[in-house]
């Protein structure tokens, strides 16, 4: 895709929307966030909150999911999760 | 009334994962929210952290059409986009995405011109309190007592108010908004982008990297800063301000949750004097005083 520009117009400083842009930074993390099933009332708010938007989720009504390859490990998502009954639908677990 | 989250799940990604952000990065989480919410954004970005999380060329992490200009020069930039697709005919968003050292001391001048033609342009302020991409120096909107590399003893001024500059170019519409409470964000830029004219949306974006907090507090410091009242959320529509639902209650003092709460979650804070953090108190019931004079 990036070929494609240089071959256009090599002068022009242009770049594309690329996943991944730096890498896949997942290795920065030290702490994974593991989900667990049972404690989610899908109130998204860990999709509201990740800042890399690597809290996925595929359609309406369905599970969230992460994607491992990109998650920094920052720990937002098991902070704003609210949980079931007071038991956190995330933890952070050492990698 | 606030938007409900799956209408936001609806929207295309603006940002894409694997950048050069921190973890925990505030600003990620304002971009992500705001500019979602517009229709066929393009966006305006100065020198500033969002340059650099966008990551080397020839990649870009920004799904959006972006233009990188220099620090003094964003809402001119943005002013002939705007009036250039206004004469083709073309329906887009002309944005202006810049921190708070372009907003509040290098880029006043331009949008401050930009704002006295009344452009058809949102312009963004992510504050993060200094000038985050070139190593946390001293801003304009540095707070009163906070550590940076160049203030290193803490800041002895209060901090700009960006907003009272702001009104008094009588522009169409200003916002106060926090990662903290991004579904507020997201309503204020829907709403922001239904007017035309100049508007400007001033966003509390914390830096765990240079506020030395917990990357995981980043919502709870944006949603401390308005419990503490310290950053207080409303509205200015032509002139006449509105305190949003989670800004009105924090107007009583003592409804506010203590300020000590919010400063000792950030490092930057702890070289503050008990003096210093009467003069803060002092502060934050100032701008609250001065902003109703807006109602």
């Amino acid at each position: 895709m990036n070929e494609e520009i240089e071959l256009k117009d090599p002068v022009l400083p242009l770049g594309r929307p690329t996943l991944g842009s730096a890498g896949e930074t997942g290795d920065w993390r030290t702490f994974r966030p593991k989900f667990i099933e049972e404690n989610c009332i899908k109130c998204y708010k860990c999709w509201l909150s990740c800042p890399e938007g690597t809290i996925r989720v595929d359609a309406h009504g369905e599970f969230p999911y992460i994607d491992y390859d990109y998650c920094k490990g920052c720990g937002i998502c098991v902070h704003v999760c609210p949980g079931r009954k007071k038991q956190k639908a995330l933890e952070m677990v050492p990698e | 009334m606030n938007v409900k989250i799956p209408e936001m799940m609806d929207r295309p990604e603006v940002l894409l994962r694997g950048n050069f952000a921190c973890a925990g990065c505030g600003l990620s989480i304002a971009y992500k929210t705001a500019i979602s919410a517009l229709n066929r954004p393009i966006v305006v970005i100065p020198a500033c952290c969002s340059s650099v999380i966008q990551s080397l060329h020839p990649n870009v992490t920004y799904n959006v059409p972006t233009l990188n200009i220099a620090f003094a020069a964003h809402a001119s930039a943005a002013s002939g986009i705007a009036r250039a697709k206004k004469m083709r005919g073309e329906d887009t968003t002309t944005v202006v995405w810049s921190g708070d050292g372009g907003t509040f001391d290098i880029g006043l001048a331009t949008w401050s011109g930009a704002a006295e033609r009344n452009e058809n342009i949102i312009h963004f302020c992510y504050d993060n309190n200094f000038y985050s991409n070139t190593g946390a120096q001293r801003s304009g909107a540095t707070p009163r007592g906070a550590v940076t590399t160049t203030t290193p003893g803490g800041k002895k001024e209060k901090r700009k108010s960006i907003v009272r500059i702001m009104a008094a170019h009588d522009i169409p519409y200003i916002a106060t908004a926090s990662i903290g409470y991004p579904r507020d964000l997201y309503t204020k830029v829907k709403k922001a982008s239904l007017i035309e004219g100049y508007r400007f949306i001033l966003i509390d974006a914390p830096c765990p990297t240079g506020w030395n907090s917990d990357p995981a507090l980043t919502p709870e410091l944006g949603e401390l800063a308005v419990k503490t009242g310290y950053f207080p959320l409303y509205e200015i529509e032509k002139g006449k301000l509105t305190f949003s639902r989670r800004g009105e209650r924090y107007r009583d003092p003592e409804k506010r949750v203590p300020i000590e709460e919010y400063l000792s979650k950030q490092s930057r804070f702890k070289k503050m004097t008990s003096t210093q953090i009467l003069e803060v108190k002092k502060d934050i019931q100032h701008e609250w005083d001065q902003l109703s004079l807006f109602e």
